[in-house]
C-alpha cells in the first residue's frame, strides 16, 4: 500500500522527530495536571501503542492484517491469568503476556506470509476469529466475563500501581519507549529493505533479499508490540475480556491507523485519541458510534487517504516550497 | 444415527449458503478486485427485505424471493457506481476498507432500527411440514433451501463457464482492457456483475430467513467463515467456489456431531492446513 512520506524525504526529519516526540511526550506528562483522566489518557496511550504496532506492519512493511485484536488479546488474557493466577510480578506478567503474543505472532505470520494482499487480509482475519472460539471456549478465560480484578501490583517491588498518576506515569514511560524504538525500527537498514518489499516486491527479490524473511519478521515485530499494549491494557483496566480479541477490534485498529496516517510516526498516536475521544462522547448512543466508525472508514478511503498527519505533512511540505 | 443425520442437514444447509455467499464473492472479486467485505451485511439485508415485505406490505415469500435480491442489487449497484469505481486505480485493499466500512454503517443502522434480537419469519405454507424418511424427518423447507441453492449455484456456473454473456465476463476477467477494445462496454459489465454478486447474497439471505431469525447481525460471523472457505477453495473457478462451500458445510456439521466443542473452529482449521499443504487453495491458481 503505496504511501507518501513527505517528512521522511527531508534530511531534518530526524531532529524534527526526536523535537516531536519530546514535545508529545511532555505534553502527554503534563496533561493528568491540565484535568484530563489519567484513565482515558491510558487508554488512548494502549490504543496508540497498539496502532503503532499496527502501522508498523500495514504503513512500513504494506501488509493489512486484519486479526490484529488476537495478539492485543492474547497478551492481555496471558497478563491478567499470571498476574492474577500464579501471582507473576506486574513486569514479569506483561513480558510473559507480551511473548505469547510474540509466539503466537511467529505462528501465524509463518501461515499468513503464504499468501499476498487481499488474502492476507483474510487470512489473519480467519485465524483470528478461531482465536476468539479457542478463548470463548477455553476455561482460563472465563468466557464472557473475562479475568476480572487483575492486581495491578508494585512495577519493580517499589512504584505502588494502584496508585492513578504511578500507573499511568508507568504507561507513558513504556509506550515513549516502545513508540521509539518503532521510529528505529522504521529507520533502520531493516525497516528500508522492509519498505523497499512494500513498493516492489519482486525487485527487492531479485536484488537478493529473502522477501518471506522480512516479512516475517515485521510481522512478529509487530505482534509483540500490538501484545505490549493489550498487556499495559489488562493491567491499566484490571480486566482481560472478549472484546480485545473480536474482529471488531481488529478494525478499530484499522480505523485508528487510517484516520492518523498509515505509513507516518505520528498518524496513529493522533488517529488513537481522536478515536478513544469519539468513543467516549458517543459511549450513551448505542449503535451510533458503529455508523459514524463506518462512516469515517468510508470518507478516510475515498477521500482522505493520506490521514490526519499523511495530510498535515503534505501541507508543510508544499507550503515551503 | 438420527442425529449424524440431522447434524449432515444442518452441515448441508450451512453449505448451501457458504455456497451461495462464496460464489458471490468471487464472482465479484473476478471482475472487480475487490473482495466485497460488505456481502454478510447485503445477505441480513435480503432477509429484512423479505421480513418488511411480509409484514408491512403483505407480499409473501416467493415474491420476496423474487424482489428482495433486484432491491438489494439495486443498493449494490449505486455503491459501485458512486464508490467503489472510484477506488479501481488503487490497491485492492482499499476496496476491502471501504467495504468492511460500508457493512459497519448498514449493520449499525439495522440494529439502531431493529435492535439485536432476531425478529421471526414464517416458512411459507407451501413448504411446512415434513417427511419421514425412516432413517430421519426431512422438513420440506430444508430439502427447499439444499435444492433451490443447487439450482441457483449451477445456473450461476452455467451461465458464466457455457454462454456468450459468460465468455465475456470471463474474457473481461483476464483482459479488461482488451475486451473494452472489441467494444463491450466494460464498466456497464463490471456493475452489473457486481449488483448480480450482490443480489446472490440477498437471495441467500431471503433463503435463511425462516431457518435462523432475521437479525441486524446474522451476516457479521457468517462472512468471516465464508472469507475462510473463500481461502480454502481459492478463488479461481466458480465450481470450486461451490464444491468447497457444501463440502465445509458437510464437514461442519459432522465435527458438531463427533466433536462438538470444534464445531465454530473447524473451518479454521483447514484453512490453516490447506494454506501448509497448498497456500493457493484447493481450485485456486496463484496470480
Amino acid at each position: 500500500m503505496a504511501v507518501n512520506e513527505p517528512a521522511a524525504a527531508s534530511r531534518d526529519s530526524g531532529n524534527r522527530m526526536l523535537i516531536g516526540t519530546a514535545l508529545m511526550a511532555v505534553a502527554l506528562g503534563i496533561a493528568p495536571f491540565l484535568g484530563v483522566y489519567p484513565v482515558f489518557l491510558m487508554k488512548a496511550l494502549c490504543f496508540a501503542l497498539f496502532a503503532c504496532a499496527f502501522n508498523l506492519l500495514l504503513g512500513f512493511g504494506g501488509l493489512l492484517s486484519f486479526g490484529h485484536a488476537m495478539f492485543l488479546g492474547t497478551a492481555g488474557y496471558i497478563c491478567a491469568f499470571t498476574a492474577k493466577e500464579w501471582g507473576f510480578p506486574t513486569e514479569v506478567a506483561i513480558l510473559a503476556g507480551t511473548a505469547a503474543s510474540a509466539a503466537l505472532g511467529a505462528i501465524v505470520g509463518v501461515l499468513a506470509i503464504r499468501r499476498q494482499g487481499i488474502y492476507f487480509a483474510m487470512v489473519t482475519l480467519a485465524i483470528a476469529q478461531m482465536m476468539y472460539f479457542l478463548y470463548l471456549q477455553t476455561p482460563f478465560t472465563h468466557g464472557e466475563d473475562g479475568i476480572q480484578s487483575v492486581p495491578r501490583g508494585k512495577i519493580l517491588g517499589i512504584i505502588d500501581l494502584s496508585q492513578p498518576l504511578a500507573m499511568y506515569y508507568t504507561v507513558l514511560v513504556v509506550f515513549i519507549a516502545a513508540f521509539l524504538l518503532i521510529y528505529r525500527i522504521v529507520h533502520s537498514p531493516f525497516g528500508q529493505v522492509l519498505k523497499a518489499i512494500r513498493e516492489n516486491e519482486p525487485r527487492a527479490i531479485s536484488l537478493g533479499y529473502d522477501a518471506d524473511r522480512y516479512k516475517l519478521l515485521a510481522f512478529v515485530l509487530s505482534a509483540t508490540l500490538a501484545g505490549l499494549a493489550g498487556a499495559l491494557k489488562a493491567i491499566v483496566f484490571q480486566l482481560a475480556a472478549l472484546t480485545d480479541v473480536h474482529w471488531s477490534m481488529s478494525g478499530e485498529v484499522v480505523l485508528i491507523t487510517l484516520l492518523g496516517g498509515m505509513g507516518t510516526i505520528f498518524g496513529p498516536v493522533v488517529g488513537a485519541f481522536i478515536i478513544v475521544t469519539l468513543e467516549n462522547y458517543l459511549a450513551g448512543f448505542g449503535e451510533w458510534v458503529t455508523v459514524i466508525t463506518g462512516a469515517i472508514f468510508i470518507v478516510c478511503v475515498l477521500a482522505f487517504r493520506r490521514g490526519i498527519a499523511g495530510e498535515l505533512a503534505a501541507w508543510w511540505t508544499k507550503r515551503r516550497g | 444415527m438420527q442425529a449424524l443425520f440431522g447434524q449432515l442437514l444442518i452441515g448441508l444447509i450451512n453449505g448451501a449458503f457458504y455456497a451461495m455467499l462464496s460464489l458471490g464473492l468471487a464472482v465479484i472479486f473476478g471482475l472487480l478486485n475487490i473482495i466485497n467485505f460488505t456481502h454478510g451485511a447485503q445477505y441480513m439485508m435480503g432477509a429484512f427485505v423479505a421480513w418488511f415485505m411480509l409484514n408491512k406490505v403483505g407480499l409473501g415469500y416467493w415474491w420476496a424471493l423474487l424482489l428482495a435480491p433486484i432491491i438489494v442489487g439495486v443498493t449494490g449497484v449505486l455503491i459501485e457506481r458512486t464508490m467503489l469505481k472510484r477506488l479501481y486505480k488503487l490497491d485492492h485493499l482499499y476496496g476491502l476498507l471501504l467495504t468492511f466500512g460500508l457493512a459497519l454503517v448498514i449493520q449499525g443502522l439495522f440494529r439502531n432500527e431493529f435492535g439485536s434480537s432476531g425478529l421471526p419469519y414464517r416458512i411459507p405454507e407451501e413448504l411446512t411440514g415434513g417427511i419421514n424418511l425412516g432413517f430421519m424427518f426431512l422438513p420440506i423447507y430444508r430439502a427447499w433451501v439444499i435444492v433451490a441453492s443447487l439450482v441457483v449455484c449451477f445456473s450461476t456456473w452455467y451461465v458464466i463457464e457455457r454462454t456468450k454473456l459468460g465468455s465475456y465476463l470471463r474474457a473481461a476477467t483476464e483482459n479488461p482492457a482488451l475486451v473494452q477494445a472489441f467494444g463491450i462496454n466494460v464498466p456497464r459489465m463490471i456493475t452489473l456483475t457486481f449488483g448480480f454478486g450482490v443480489g446472490l447474497a440477498a437471495l441467500a439471505g431471503v433463503m435463511a430467513a425462516p431457518i435462523y431469525q432475521v437479525n441486524p447481525l446474522m451476516g457479521a460471523d457468517l462472512i468471516i467463515v465464508v472469507f475462510a472457505v473463500v481461502v480454502i477453495g481459492g478463488m479461481g473457478s466458480i465450481m470450486g467456489a461451490i464444491l468447497t462451500g457444501f463440502g465445509l458445510g458437510v464437514v461442519e456439521g459432522l465435527t458438531k456431531y463427533f466433536y462438538p466443542e470444534a464445531s465454530n473452529t473447524v473451518i479454521f482449521v483447514i484453512m490453516v492446513i490447506v494454506l501448509l499443504i497448498r497456500p493457493a487453495g484447493l481450485f485456486g491458481k496463484e496470480r
